[in-house]
Order: structure tokens, then C-alpha cells, then sequence
């Protein structure tokens, strides 16, 4: 009993030490945070809210009612900038734990059933690997209406399939490993053999692989949102840039600053995956760095 | 070389069940959408009383079965007819074409120079691996690929045309110039040049990451200590010995990528006001035009399609080992 307990958390030391040997991962850690704290406290930060008008018009950044300026209707961007960044993590965590769900429920029973489900399943994965995502993700937002849920959706829909690929390798190669013939000799069922077995013994690449895609699903909720397919009733990043892209010429600071917000969100959010990485798969970390 | 032409012969096969399939997709979102095509169509025709719709549905067969719709639908698809949109007042193929050569000559650009970038500047951090070169080479890429490419394209606009004023910012070619030959091909480079360094900026990072671990990986393999032992200059080693199998799981990816391309123009032709393919998905989108839309869905998708295509043929020239494959 106390050696459960005892292992996990030496363990847990180990995986900080190895963690933090990445300087830019914890550096990208700690912004994230920052990002986070940001995200929680909008409201009281900025407790207006970000679609009111709070300043004059085209007020460059460092004037005295908008600290990053205000835009063409005379809304703070900092506010937005705060208020967006609910929306970024928000979209960016759902749609990664939808995608997630998706890709590893196709991509384990594939790799464990194998056969004629493995042949029909990795089909349909690569038919959605074939359609461009972006292109994809567009025309499902623009018909379903631009929704929190129908932009989650899309998303989820475009991203799963590097995860199915992904769950069927490891569930392939874990299968045949004795503990899962030793599972399969005490008669457990297959699904208990699936869910207790061998995803715990999974999980650590696709914990690596969920965590960069949240980085990719920011990017592309920034994108539809910049096209105007953002919800409606939400600030966002992608769409203070998008609003602002016609008076770039008179006003570089309503669009910088949402895409600096973005760039260092998707960066960090990257840095931690990579650092991610090297504490799961060391094998693999040291592999890459040669 | 019966071999190759098996192989093509496969993947040719291969994608036209991809295309079918994609067009049984683009035929259920269609019906997916809510609201009823028939009262859609009245109202982009421009009138909507309950006997014009019932004549729309009759019309264009929406009275009949699901399945029977979906035959004519893929009939009519084989013929490369996808519809007519209203907004336009145009067959939605004609639209596309016209649009089409901006877009194909945008991304293909890129596509190239990406490649050509990435893979020479993974060469180069992979084998100055750890020096300052490496690190920046890096952090560069790191950076460009956290950046979304819209924003990449508004800030280059605004330091290379706003401040600078070398580059154009927007559209295809000067309005009312009257440039005629050499000049007028000029004029058509420059106003290029920011969307394709934009839209190629993105993927140079992915592929310079890609070329650099593959090279890593390769580049003390004892095929490449025998050819340093036989006294091959360093260029040969690199260019003939190492870059010419680290480069394939590059050409996957890229070959994989070549649908994330086409979905960036959309951005960047926005961007930067170039009338192509993903302009008129983003004019679509404003007007909720869905024909367009779907329409644009199914013909980016032949065209990944045709590009895996390429890449596969590319592939079995760069290795001949690659077998006829599944």
C-alpha cells in the first residue's frame, strides 16, 4: 500500500527534474501561467466589458484611458486582449479533449482489433487526412453557424486524426507485450484490456501529442475567427486582428498587439510540449537531440 | 518501367475512391445545414412566397428520396457540374477556374520555396549542430511556427509597403499602370512576393525542423563514415550521401501538407486582396454563399489529392528502393 503510494511520487520528481533541464519549457510553463492568471482575472482586471467603448477612437498605445491603445470604436485592446485569451484557452483545451476522445477511441480499437476494423478505420482516417483542414473547418463553422460549440467541433473534427495514427502504433506494438497476453490468459474482456491495461501504458505520447495541438487548435480558432467565424457574442484575438486589418495603414496597434498575444500563446504552449516530451519519451528526446 | 506504372496505376485508383468519398461528404453537409435548401435558394434568388419554393424543390429534385438526390447529385458532380450560385449569378465550376490559377501559382510558389529553404536551412543547423548558427536557426523557426500566418502577412505589409514602400501590398498587379511585357511580368513578381515569403514562412519552419532531425539522425551512419573515409569532399557527402535519405520523411510530410497549403491561401489571399480560390471562400463565407463553398471544399480536396499523387511519383524517383506498395 505504501509502495503505491511512494512510487508515483518519486516518479513525479523525477518527470520535474527532467522538466525543467528544458530551460525554454520552463520559461514557456511560467508565461502560460501568466496567460492563465490573465484569462481568470479578466473581469477584474478590466471589469468593463471588452465590446464597450471605453476610450476615443484610434487612441495610440501608452495613452492615458487605453494602456495598448483602443480601436476604431474606441474599445480598449488590452481588455480584448484579456478577455480573448478565456476564449483561446477555452476553444484551445475543448477541442483538444474532443479530438483527443475521437482519435484514440478510432485509433485503439484499430491497433488492438487490427484486421478488417484496422483496414476500414485507418481508411477513414486518411480520407480525413486528404481534405485540406483549414478548408474543412471553414465550411463546417460557416454552415453550422459560428457557435462556441460548432467552432469546438470543427476543429476537433479537423485535428483527430495524427492522434488516431498516433493510439494504433502504440496500442499495435503494446498488444502483443506479455502483460496484455497475461490480461488476455485471466480473462479480462477487451475492453477492460483496452481502458486498464494498455492506454495507461500509451499515454505518455499522446499526452505530448495533446498538448502541442492545443497550440494548433489556438491557431486555428485564431484563423476562422480573423475570417469572422468566431462567436459572435466572444472578444477574440483573431478577431481583433481581423477587424483591424483595414486601417493597418493608419493603426498598427490594434493588430499587433492580438498577434503578439497569439504568437507568445502558441509558442509557449509549444515550449512546454517539447519540454512535455523530453520528461515522458526520454529515449525519444535524446534520439532527437543526438 | 512497368513497375512505376503499376504503382501510379494503384494510387490513381486510390484517389478517385478518396474523391468519390469526398463528394458523398460534400453531398450530406449540404443536407446537414439547417434550414431548407429550397427556402435558401428562394431567398438568394431574391423571392420566397411558398409556391416559388415548392417549384425550387420540385425543380431541382428535392421532393425525391435521399438516395435518389444523391445519385443525380454525384452524376452531376462526374460531370463537373457543382451547382450555381445565386449571389454570383454564375455556375460555381466557371467561378472556380477563374479563380483557380492565383491560387495554384501562390501556393505552388511557396510549397517550392519552403522546401528549398527548409531543407537548406536544416541542412545547415543539422550539421553546425550546436553552434550559434544551429540556436538561431532554431529559435527563428520556433518563432515562425508559433505565428499565425495573417498576422505574419499584416506586419510584413506594414514594414515592407507602409514604412519602406518597396513592396506592394495588395491585389495582383499595379491598377491602371498599363505595364507591357517585361515590365508587366515584373510588376506581377513583385506584387507576389509577400504572399508567397508569408504563406511560405510557416512551412520552411516545419520543414527545417523535419530536415534537421532526419539529418541528425543520418549523419553518423556508417554509409556516411566509409564515404568520409574515402576522402569525398564534404559537399558530396552532404548533398549525395546524407541528404538523399534524410530527406524522405520530409517529402511525407510535405506531401501531407500540401492541404494545409491550400487552407493557408485562404487566409492570405484575404490578407493580401489576391482574387483567387480562397478570396472567394472568404467572399463565400460573408454571404453565406454555400454553394461556393462546398464547391471550393471539393476542388482543393482533388487538388491534395493530385499533390499526393505528385509527391508519391516524386518519391519512388528520389528512392528506388520504395516497392509497389499498397
Amino acid at each position: 500500500m505504501t509502495a503505491a503510494v511512494i512510487t508515483p511520487s518519486r516518479r513525479g520528481s523525477g518527470f520535474w527534474r527532467a522538466f525543467a533541464r528544458n530551460k525554454g519549457a520552463v520559461l514557456g510553463l511560467a508565461f502560460l501561467l501568466l496567460i492563465v492568471l490573465m484569462a481568470i482575472f479578466a473581469d477584474v482586471l478590466f471589469p468593463t466589458s471588452p465590446w464597450d467603448m471605453t476610450a476615443a477612437p484610434f487612441e495610440p498605445p501608452f495613452s492615458e484611458d487605453a494602456l495598448l491603445g483602443s480601436d476604431t470604436l474606441g474599445r480598449d485592446i488590452a481588455a480584448g486582449i484579456a478577455h480573448g485569451a478565456r476564449v483561446s484557452l477555452l476553444i484551445g483545451l475543448t477541442s483538444t479533449a474532443v479530438a483527443v476522445l475521437i482519435g484514440v477511441c478510432l485509433g485503439a480499437v484499430s491497433g488492438f482489433y487490427g484486421g478488417w476494423v484496422d483496414d476500414a478505420v485507418m481508411r477513414f482516417t486518411e480520407l480525413f487526412q486528404t481534405i485540406p483542414n483549414f478548408v474543412l473547418a471553414v465550411v463546417l463553422v460557416a454552415i453550422f453557424t459560428p457557435s462556441l460549440t460548432s467552432i469546438v467541433l470543427a476543429i476537433a473534427i479537423v485535428s483527430w486524426p495524427p492522434l488516431a495514427r498516433l493510439a494504433r502504433g502504440e496500442f499495435m506494438s503494446l498488444r502483443s507485450r506479455e502483460f496484455v497476453q497475461a490480461a488476455v490468459t485471466t480473462g479480462q474482456s477487451n475492453l477492460t484490456i483496452i481502458w486498464r491495461q494498455i492506454l495507461p501504458n500509451s499515454l505518455s505520447p499522446i499526452i505530448v501529442s495533446a498538448s502541442l495541438m492545443v497550440a494548433t487548435a489556438i491557431l486555428l480558432e485564431s484563423s476562422l475567427s480573423f475570417l469572422g467565424l468566431g462567436d459572435p457574442n466572444l472578444m477574440s484575438w483573431g478577431y481583433m486582428v481581423g477587424a483591424a486589418r483595414t486601417v493597418i495603414r493608419q493603426a498598427w496597434w490594434m493588430s499587433f498587439f492580438p498577434g503578439i498575444a497569439i504568437l507568445l500563446t502558441v509558442l509557449a504552449l509549444n515550449l512546454v510540449g517539447e519540454g512535455l516530451n523530453d520528461a515522458l519519451n526520454p529515449k525519444l528526446a535524446r534520439k532527437g537531440r543526438a | 518501367m512497368p513497375r512505376i506504372a503499376v504503382f501510379i496505376s494503384q494510387r490513381l485508383v486510390k484517389a478517385v475512391f478518396v474523391v468519390l468519398a469526398i463528394a458523398v461528404f460534400n453531398f450530406f453537409l449540404v443536407h446537414a445545414a439547417p434550414g431548407d435548401p429550397a427556402a435558401v435558394m428562394a431567398g438568394e434568388a431574391g423571392a420566397a412566397d411558398a409556391k416559388f419554393v415548392e417549384q425550387l424543390r420540385q425543380q431541382f429534385g428535392l421532393d425525391r428520396p435521399l438516395y435518389e438526390q444523391l445519385g443525380t447529385y454525384m452524376g452531376k458532380v462526374v460531370q463537373a457540374d457543382l451547382g450555381y450560385s445565386y449571389r454570383q449569378q454564375r455556375p460555381v465550376f466557371d467561378l472556380l477556374m477563374d479563380r483557380l490559377p492565383v491560387t495554384l501559382s501562390l501556393t505552388l510558389t511557396s510549397f517550392v520555396l519552403a522546401l528549398i529553404g527548409g531543407v537548406a536551412l536544416g541542412t545547415l543547423a543539422a550539421m553546425r549542430a550546436g553552434t550559434w548558427s544551429d540556436t538561431a536557426i532554431t529559435v527563428v523557426g520556433l518563432t515562425a511556427y508559433a505565428t499565425p500566418i495573417f498576422w505574419i502577412g499584416l506586419m510584413l505589409i506594414l514594414l515592407f509597403s507602409v514604412n519602406l514602400g518597396w513592396l506592394p501590398a495588395f491585389g495582383t498587379e499595379s491598377i491602371g499602370a498599363g505595364y507591357t511585357g517585361w515590365a508587366a511580368l515584373m510588376d506581377r513578381v513583385e506584387h507576389l512576393v509577400l504572399p508567397v515569403v508569408t504563406l511560405g514562412l510557416f512551412y520552411m519552419a516545419v520543414y527545417t525542423r523535419l530536415t534537421r532531425a532526419s539529418i541528425l539522425e543520418v549523419r553518423d551512419m556508417d554509409f556516411v563514415k566509409t564515404a568520409r573515409a574515402k576522402g569525398l569532399p564534404e559537399w558530396r557527402i552532404v548533398s549525395v550521401h546524407i541528404l538523399r535519405n534524410a530527406i524522405l520523411p520530409v517529402i511525407t510530410v510535405a506531401g501531407f501538407q500540401a492541404g494545409h497549403l491550400i487552407g493557408g491561401s485562404i487566409l492570405i489571399e484575404t490578407v493580401f486582396a489576391l482574387p483567387g480560390i480562397g478570396r472567394l471562400a472568404f467572399e463565400a463565407v460573408l454571404q453565406r454563399d454555400y454553394q461556393v463553398l462546398l464547391g471550393i471544399f471539393l476542388l482543393t480536396s482533388v487538388v491534395v489529392v493530385i499533390f499526393n499523387l505528385l509527391t508519391d511519383l516524386i518519391y519512388s524517383l528520389v528512392d528506388p528502393r520504395i516497392e509497389v506498395a499498397p
